[in-house]
């Protein structure tokens, strides 16, 4: 799960992270006196989405004045801001933060994250801040730091050490980065974070170490420890359709093309936007149903595919193994009937009860196409479409 | 032969008496899974499906000499249901659970290390010796017993490969799911070594995902020590960067792991690779084919040609 900037500060702040002192803004015209209240020369309003490389993008300012603050909330707030991770489709800015400005020395780049090789959490750090850390690890992958933290020692103070010497940091700086590194890690693990990305971590011209921008992303799967963390959604940040599905516990993802499949298990359903692209379509979506799909989740599947409107045929690949095929085309026939959708739909099943399946497609009346195997599936349904693009 | 489970497994059942636990050991048993105990907390001393229920994992081992435990609990409780097998030193213990939080693997991991045991998923189908024994929740009469030995992240689009392995007459020696979380015991390196040690094995599957690097590291071992042939897939062709494409492991996350790279990797290690999941069945039947003709003798192989040429006849009709 992601949240927003400011969020992300609030949380950081509890557990000690110093960030810059600021003020989030919904309304037009709150701005002013936000900025006021800081009462620094210099403030800065940030854009507040789900998306990084809002700077590039025009959504991180300087105001000289609250008067200039206001001004640049105002044309923020409402607008629609593209950046290089929003894709065209851009975001709509609902809320800015307006921060105090600081007197940045050094811009630094720092997080925490889970070393899947080593199973145990990572300190990555750079000293190109501000800096995307893809672009720095394709151009430059020395320059990227790593101390992995055993987790049964728990972060130790020689992590820190070692990481702000490694950046070149004076021995002050590197005393100061203790304590900042710590709370991190404690945010890290007591939050159930999957990334705390801190971009830039600047040094300012008193010695202090900052977060200026922060990053945080929960762990989906442990969000049931964490109750309080519900209210940081921001459903305004997501897919509608992919809300929905998240509603029936489907694990649905939009695409852009017109070929929407359902399929049991995300290997295979990630394997049957493979074979739909390889024969010619494109796939609308990545949808996997689940390994206890009931009739009612494959009605609620079905309803989701189809209120795409790109969607011109239906893919659906099952192989059966808890869930079974005539399980599977009792709920597919049951859904056809109740929802009337003049969309073709090709069945692929395979695995356990496959006949009693087939059977009952055959036996329904409605004009299923039923794919031999995959490649044939994928290729009766890109026909179905309209032929390969 | 065979990896890690066969006829001598002997295996208790964490979760027996749940819904899950219940059909899944149902299922185990009509396959010929010798198992021999189960644990649920609170039902030590009864019965369930004919097998003795005990507290705790500590109890069960003792009483039963069992040396595998398969853990059906749900998520939040995985971790500890996987600790008491370890603390037990159980030799092998499958988790089928999707959905452990990242961190509570992270103290696993660990524990993991130091230890007798060898964890197998979590967010897996388990593990299969074809005729043997079944950990796991794959449909078992898709399997046949043969000399294919298959390793793989997903759970159904395993089951898609051994239903087309199967087809073409081709057996498997074992089938692991390794899971598609982040953090997993048992890595694709693990499996492969494994498969490379055991005579029974001559041939192995590999089918991989988007997100990490456990393919690479994979691919660097058997480019170097593996001589027996390996046929790839990677999953996830299309998929776009930075969404989890529903398995907590699959992300393209700052421009790696793309099943690009990792198609890069696995042909540069001389693994037969297939773009299309349609495709593994055929792939393996035509590796195997060739590795046969090469120990055929010249009349044998001219055999083939012409049964082949004779196929290719047929079809142009």
């Amino acid at each position: 799960m992601k949240i927003h900037e400011y969020q992300a500060k609030a949380i950081l702040a509890r557990f000690g992270v110093p960030v810059p002192r600021g003020e989030v803004v919904v309304k037009k015209g709150e701005a002013e006196a936000a900025a006021e209240r800081l009462g620094t020369p210099v403030v800065v309003v940030k854009a507040q989405i789900h998306a990084g490389g809002r700077g590039k993008a025009g959504g991180v300012k300087v105001a000289k004045s609250p008067e200039e603050a206001a001004t640049l909330a105002e044309r923020m707030l409402g607008m629609k801001l593209v950046t290089a991770q929003t894709g065209p489709e851009g975001r709509i800015v609902r809320r800015v933060l307006v921060e105090e400005g600081l007197d940045i020395k050094r811009e630094l780049y720092l997080s925490v994250l889970v070393d899947r090789a080593m199973g145990a959490p990572m300190f990555m750090a750079s000293a190109a801040g501000g800096m995307e850390i893809e672009q720095v690890a394709k151009d430059n992958p020395e320059a990227i730091l790593r101390e992995t933290i055993r987790p049964e020692t728990g972060f130790q103070a020689y992590h820190a050490r070692k990481l702000a010497f490694g950046l070149g940091l004076s021995a002050e700086l590197a005393h100061a980065a203790v304590p900042f590194m710590h709370s991190l890690y404690r945010a890290f693990i007591e939050t159930d974070s999957s990334l705390l990305e801190i971009n830039p971590c600047v040094v300012t011209g008193d010695g202090r170490l900052v977060a200026l921008d922060a990053k945080v992303n929960f762990d989906d799967n442990a969000l049931y420890r964490h109750p309080e963390f519900k209210d940081l959604r921001d459903l305004d940040e997501e897919t509608p359709l992919e809300v929905e599905a998240s509603k029936y516990k489907l694990n649905y993802i939009k695409l852009d093309g017109t070929i929407a499949c359902m399929v049991n298990g995300a290997g295979l359903a990630m394997a049957t936007m493979d074979i739909i692209k390889l024969s010619g379509g494109r796939p609308a979506n990545f949808l996997d149903v689940g390994g206890d799909a009931s009739e009612e989740r494959v009605k609620n599947a079905f309803r989701i595919l189809l209120s795409d409107p790109n969607v011109k045929a239906v893919f659906i690949n099952v192989f059966g193994g808890i869930l079974r095929c005539d399980m599977l085309a009792s709920g597919i026939v049951s859904a056809a009937k109740e929802l009337r959708f003049k969309v073709p739909v090709v069945v692929r099943m395979e695995g356990t009860n496959v006949r009693q399946g087939q059977e009952i497609l055959r036996n329904s009346g409605l004009n299923f196409a039923v794919a031999n195997g995959m490649k044939d599936g994928a290729e009766k349904a890109v026909a179905l479409a309209g032929g390969a693009l | 032969m065979s990896i890690l489970v066969n006829k001598s497994t002997r295996v208790i059942v964490q979760g027996l008496t749940g819904r899950e636990g219940s059909f899944h050991s149902q299922q185990m048993i009509d396959y010929g899974t010798k198992i021999v105990a189960g644990v649920t907390p609170g039902k030590g001393g009864t019965k369930h499906l004919g097998v003795p229920v005990f507290d705790t994992v500590a109890e069960a081992a003792r009483e039963t000499s069992a040396n595998a435990a398969i853990a059906f609990v749900p998520p939040p409780f995985a971790a500890d249901a996987i600790l008491e097998a370890v603390e037990s030193a159980l030799p092998l213990v499958v988790c089928i659970a999707e959905g452990i939080p990242v961190l509570d693997m992270v103290r696993v991991a660990a524990a993991l290390k130091n230890s007798k045991t060898r964890l197998i998923g979590p967010n897996c189908p388990g593990i299969i010796s074809p005729g043997q024994c079944k950990l796991g929740i794959m449909p078992g009469f898709i399997h046949k017993r043969g000399n294919v030995g298959l390793v793989s992240r997903s759970g159904t689009l395993t089951y898609e490969a051994v239903g087309q392995l199967t087809g073409l007459g081709i057996g498997q020696s074992t089938c692991i799911g390794i899971g598609g979380d982040p953090i997993i015991g048992t890595s694709f390196l693990d499996a492969i070594k494994m498969f490379n040690d055991d005579p029974e094995t001559h041939a192995i599957v590999m089918i991989g995902e988007i997100g990490g690097n456990a393919e690479e590291i994979a691919a660097e071992f058997i480019k170097k020590n593996v001589k027996k042939p390996v046929v790839g897939f990677i999953a996830g062709q299309t998929a776009p960067p930075g969404r989890r494409m529903g398995h907590a492991g699959a992300i393209i996350s700052g421009g790696q792991g793309t099943a690009k790279e990792k198609y890069a990797a696995l042909r540069a290690a001389g693994i037969h690779t297939v773009q299309s999941p349609a495709e593994i069945g055929q792939a393996m039947a035509a590796v195997l084919g060739k590795s046969k003709s090469r120990l055929a003798t010249k009349s044998a192989t001219k055999k083939i040609v012409a049964t082949n040429a004779k196929k290719r006849g047929k079809k142009r009709k």
